[in-house]
């Protein structure tokens, strides 16, 4: 192999997000952006009860209204061939059956769509769809999560039936034990950029759509369903995502609409959705009541762990995530029992928020273990190292590899863990007492399938193609530094095309595991070309085939940003463009899929947060002073976007811990914090000073660069560092997040 | 929204008389709160009148008195070297409001007027009596952990959520008014009022009535002023409550105090009994709690806002130690 690979070189100058400046200066162009020509525009109009029939719907001043085109309704609605078979029009579920917009009169949460409305003009669509009224049905809705517990059942498949190691509940016979309850409320994604599409007929059987998704082939697919299109007439693009942290990773009610609403009207139609709706249609992280159980002995090993999680999904589907999964495996624990509960409730179906079931489960699960730290008078971290997993336990698999002791000593030196101490209120500052608190953090280092074009042109520019997008993680900039460490080339020689379906296959971006995936195909695609230069700079009449070396190998060459050069003696050299001319050549292109292999090994992420804080007791307020975030992620690829990655996980994980919740009034059935005013999400005076360190060794397994994922782990056990380092500093555990100033005051 | 006429006036009068003659008018300002209004449907003006080119936006010294036109801008207010050495407290309490963006827009007089932000107030398909008269009340048996805890009726427990009247009611600001019956001044404390059985109306404007600055009289607090506001997040979020406090301190003895809070009541409330107690008293944590005790009499929650009621008091000690430097 070659031997400057970037990750066996000890010094690499990170590179700059490769679409950094386009997203600051406007250049990029996000779905709703799209310039096309005789574009209507769309507007949904949502129902105002929570559940029951639409009894009558008065569409006909809108109709009537200046400039509107259409007005689609269950009773006009054309019948989408999906619909109709019961074939899902898009992702996840486990059981029941995916909302169908307009499909007929039953209503399921509120702000349900009931029309969409269609005009020349955005200003007459806004206007036209508030003359749209509609009469309901009413029936009892059900939107409270604790008054509906006991309707709590278990979803359906075998992945999610009652998980047992051991002995049952084996915490309730240990001789140190611990018991409670964490509840988590609703969150919301909101991304900046908003749900939208752009739809537009190319003829009775093909569509091209721009829209924001994490996945054009997922997207592709699930209008290929409903539409009943075949797959190569269905275009998709979203090249660039403003943010989506899960919510883009179905195909929504929304989308279908939109795409219905041009078919009706032979237009191109545009469908943005308004900040409210946000919250009310494409999904968020469950409701989730978390119970644990935690046993030990009296010299702090862990000898059972019990953990049940009941979440709230919609009423016509399941939605499901991995909440109690992490305690499978996070510590060396005999006895371990997790189960995990629905309560279907009037509200459209969750979806993935970063760092999904694990992020939630971790909150309990750390914010317990450092309950029975503190009971058993030990620190923490000490703790922890005394029931690390050296295999998994779940599995009973090696780890491909393993360094969270690593990423706990890293994170207590920086954060001056030294000088915490074991009892509350131990440290005080004027009126504000100090605490320290850490939480782990662990997911799935997964590895799917992908396929990279790479095209290398006459004019030295490599150009790598994918139908994968970046919906922030920096994915063009994690291939373009992969590329440019392979090729020997300067980053600003190599474009990604990316985010559309006429491109070679990707993976979704989601689950922490685009790196591994693209970049392995990347890396792939690389190796393959230096062969096939290789065996063309072998050819005959080129300067590196001589009477006596009728080869050379791509061990022999020096792969620079202008062509190759023999390594040995560095005069023997051609130039790609020659090379390609000699050839007969414009380009030479390849294109590679890649995919992970079963091993027998366990793959995880790591990270560790800790957190500092103060704590005004008679006000409630909390003042954040470091936070640090330790990770190990194998080999961190691109360092600057994937500090970014952390940095961006450390606030969501402060905003998830101290002020993320919608609030439902339960008579209505309806949030009423539905706007960017009211539901709170960290701005900067609440971020402190933010350290990302890496352990950044080496993965043997997972793929060529030796990296795991880091998206979902950079927020995955932010939440308790904070919670336990309000314990430290006050003596209170907040069991129920967000941890607000009223609870604070009040605990 | 529906489509609405707008024009532009230059001149005070100009603007009273745009607006009587035209009954479904209102005027703009840096229409942050009125633009919000007319996006959900809360208020649906068929005439904007824009009063930006009035000439109200000077803040200077008169006499002894400071006067801040109606129309100057909330940064420029809270940034005016003027303000910040003589009435420190209104440049305190404007920039812990809103965030810089809004601020930039946001002038005095929009401040005064601008509406509670009660989510069933802007929510059209709730019920409220503010917006609609004889709806009921969403909020009282909702979802109410922003509300009021003094001078609130069943008809409505909205608070009023400007930082910057607070402030000023404190410091006994008055405020300049002009309309079709001439011009009048408003003590601060009479500007806003309670709820009662009219929850519609917020203050004592008549209509045609527009404000064209208010006026600070001189005081001797500018060296220990506080405005202490408790929000969910370090910035850009309303008032769970706020207090205003101002201390003219004779060695450690309190000549004289002001005391105002906001985010607890329909207007900003001005804490006169806790004040009484503090004159000639010394600056100790034991008389400010006392002092705070005595302030929340009275104070009725209203369930997701019982906490108000020991927040406020911790609140009042904490802004008063803060002011004298005691924290
Ligand atoms: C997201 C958000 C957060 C905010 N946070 C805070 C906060 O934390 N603290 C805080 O104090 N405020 C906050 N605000 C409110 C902000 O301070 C007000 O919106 C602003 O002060 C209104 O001023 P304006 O000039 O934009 O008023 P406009 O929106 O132009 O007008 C508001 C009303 O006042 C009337 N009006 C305007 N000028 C006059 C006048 N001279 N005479 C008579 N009537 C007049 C108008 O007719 C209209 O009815 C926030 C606003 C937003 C949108
Ligand atoms: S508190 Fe006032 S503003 Fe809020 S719903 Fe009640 S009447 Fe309306």
């Amino acid at each position: 192999m070659d031997q400057h690979h970037f990750f066996d070189a000890p010094e690499r100058d990170p590179i700059d997000r490769v679409d950094g400046r386009a997203k600051v200066t406007g250049g990029a162009t996000y779905s709703a952006e799209y310039k096309i020509q005789n574009t209507a525009y769309g507007f949904l109009v949502g129902s105002t009860v929570a559940k029951g029939r639409i009894k009558a719907i008065d569409t006909k001043s809108a109709e009537r209204a200046p400039g509107v085109l259409a007005v689609i309704t269950h009773l006009n609605a054309p019948k989408i061939p999906g619909y109709q078979t019961g074939k899902d029009p898009s992702k996840p579920q486990t059981g029941g059956q995916p909302l169908r917009v307009f499909y007929n009169d039953e209503i399921f949460y509120y702000d349900q769509p009931i029309a969409l409305v269609i005009a020349d003009t955005y200003e007459r669509v806004l206007h036209a769809a508030k003359l749209v009224k509609a009469q309901f049905e009413k029936a009892a809705h059900q939107t409270d999560m604790e008054a509906n517990l006991a309707k709590a059942k278990i979803p359906t498949g075998p992945r999610f039936e009652d998980y047992k190691r051991g002995e049952l509940d084996a915490y309730k016979n240990a001789p140190v034990k611990l018991e409670q309850q964490y509840n988590h409320p609703v969150e919301v994604h909101n991304p900046m950029e908003l749900g939208s599409i752009i739809a537009r007929w190319e003829g009775a059987d093909k569509v091209t759509v721009y829209t924001k998704t994490q996945g054009v082939g997922s997207t592709q697919n699930s209008i290929r369903d409903a539409f009943g299109l075949k797959a190569e007439n269905v275009t998709v693009h979203a090249e660039h995502i403003g943010g989506a942290f899960g919510m883009a990773l179905r195909t929504w009610p929304y989308e279908i609409a939109a795409i219905m609403g041009a078919q009706k009207i032979g237009r191109p139609l545009k469908l943005m959705l308004h900040r409210e709706q946000m919250f009310t249609n494409v999904g968020y992280r469950p409701e989730t009541v978390q119970k644990i159980g935690l046993g030990a002995t009296a010299d702090g090993k862990l000898t059972a762990i019990t953990h049940e999680a009941t979440a709230n999904t919609s009423p016509y589907e399941e939605f499901t995530e991995a909440t109690v999964n992490i305690s499978r495996f996070l510590y060396a624990c005999s006895n371990v029992t997790t189960r995990y509960r629905l309560v279907p409730l009037n509200v459209c179906t969750p979806i993935w928020m970063r760092g999904p079931g694990e992020a939630t489960g971790c909150f309990a699960l750390e914010s317990a273990m450092d309950e029975l730290a503190f009971a058993l008078n030990l620190d923490p971290i000490e703790f922890r190292i005394r029931n690390h997993a050296d295999t998994d336990p779940e599995r009973n698999l090696p780890w491909s590899s393993k360094f969270l002791k690593e990423c706990y000593e890293l994170g207590s030196d920086r954060i001056g863990w030294k000088d915490r101490k074991l009892q509350p209120r131990a440290r005080q500052e004027g009126d504000w007492l100090v605490g320290y608190g850490m939480g782990t953090g662990s997911f799935g280092a997964f590895r799917g399938s992908a396929t990279v074009k790479a095209i290398l042109q006459r004019d030295n520019k490599l150009v790598l193609q994918c139908s994968v997008n970046d919906m922030g993680p920096g994915t063009a900039t994690m291939m373009t530094t992969i590329a440019s460490e392979q090729m020997g080339m300067p980053p600003k020689q190599i474009a990604v095309q990316m985010g559309s379906t006429g491109l070679p296959p990707g993976p979704t971006q989601g689950g922490s595991m685009v790196t591994s995936t693209v970049g392995a195909a990347v890396h792939d695609v690389c190796a393959a070309l230096k062969e096939q230069l290789a065996a063309l700079a072998s050819k005959e009449g080129s300067p590196f085939h001589t009477a006596n070396v009728h080869e050379v190998k791509v061990d022999d060459l020096v792969f620079s940003e202008t062509g190759l050069s023999l390594k040995r003696d560095g005069s023997v050299k051609i130039s790609y463009a020659d090379l390609l001319q000699r050839n007969s050549l414009p380009a030479l292109e390849l294109t590679k899929e890649s995919r992970g292999q079963n091993q027998p090994y366990s793959s995880y992420s790591y990270s560790v947060h800790f957190v500092k804080l103060r704590v005004h007791p008679p006000t409630g307020r909390i003042k954040i002073d470091h936070i640090v975030s330790c990770a190990d992620a194998g080999t961190i690829v691109s360092p600057k976007t994937a500090e970014s990655q952390m940095i961006g996980g450390a606030v969501g994980g402060v905003g998830m811990a101290l002020m993320e919740a919608v609030v439902m009034d339960h008579r209505f059935g309806r949030p009423i914090n539905n706007n960017l005013a009211d539901y709170h999400v960290p701005v900067n005076a609440d971020i402190p000073k933010v350290d990302v360190l890496f352990v950044n060794k080496k993965d043997p397994y997972t793929n060529p660069m030796g990296s795991k994922g880091l998206g979902e782990i950079a927020i995955i056990g932010v939440a308790p560092a904070v919670a336990n380092a309000v314990f430290n500093a006050t003596g209170k555990r907040i069991r129920s997040l967000p941890i607000t100033p009223d609870k604070v005051m009040e605990a | 929204m529906i489509n609405f006429e707008y024009i532009r006036v230059a001149t005070a009068k100009a603007a009273v008389d745009a607006l009587v003659k035209d009954g479904v008018a209102q005027w703009i300002a840096g229409g942050t709160n009125l633009v919000d209004l007319m996006k959900k449907g809360v208020t649906a003006p068929q005439k904007l009148i824009d009063i930006n080119n009035l000439a109200l936006k000077e803040i200077k010294k008169e006499g002894s008195k400071l006067r801040i036109g109606a129309l100057a801008l909330n940064s420029a207010v809270a940034d005016s070297e003027l303000v910040q050495k003589e009435q420190p407290l209104l440049a305190q309490a404007l920039q812990a409001g809103a965030s810089q963006q809004i601020r930039n827009m946001a002038t005095v007089g929009g401040n005064m007027m601008q509406r509670t932000r009660c989510p069933y107030f802007y929510n059209t398909d709730m019920p409220c009596n503010k917006r609609q008269p004889g709806q009921g009340c969403g909020a009282l048996k909702g979802y109410n952990r922003m509300h009021a805890i003094f001078g609130a009726s069943d008809k409505c427990i909205a608070v009023h959520p400007s930082d910057m009247c607070v402030a000023l009611a404190a410091l006994d600001a008055t405020v300049q008014v002009t309309g079709p019956k001439g011009s009048r001044s408003i003590p601060f404390l009479s500007f806003h009022r309670l709820p009662g059985e009219l929850p519609q109306k917020d203050n004592t404007l008549e209509r045609g009535e527009l404000i064209t600055g208010i006026e600070i009289p001189q005081n001797a607090f500018a060296k220990s002023t506080h405005y202490l506001k408790v929000r969910d997040r370090s910035s850009y979020a309303f008032a769970l409550v706020s207090v205003a406090a101002a201390v003219d301190m004779q060695r450690n003895a309190i000549r004289d105090v002001r005391l105002a809070m906001g985010g607890v009541a329909h207007k900003p409330w001005r804490l006169t009994a806790a004040e009484n107690f503090l004159k000639g008293k010394e600056a100790t944590e034991a008389n400010f709690g006392q002092a705070a005790q005595l302030a929340i009499q009275g104070a009725k929650g209203y369930g997701h806002n019982n906490f108000k009621l020991k927040l406020a008091p911790n609140a009042i000690v904490e802004a008063l130690k803060t002011a004298v430097g005691k924290s």
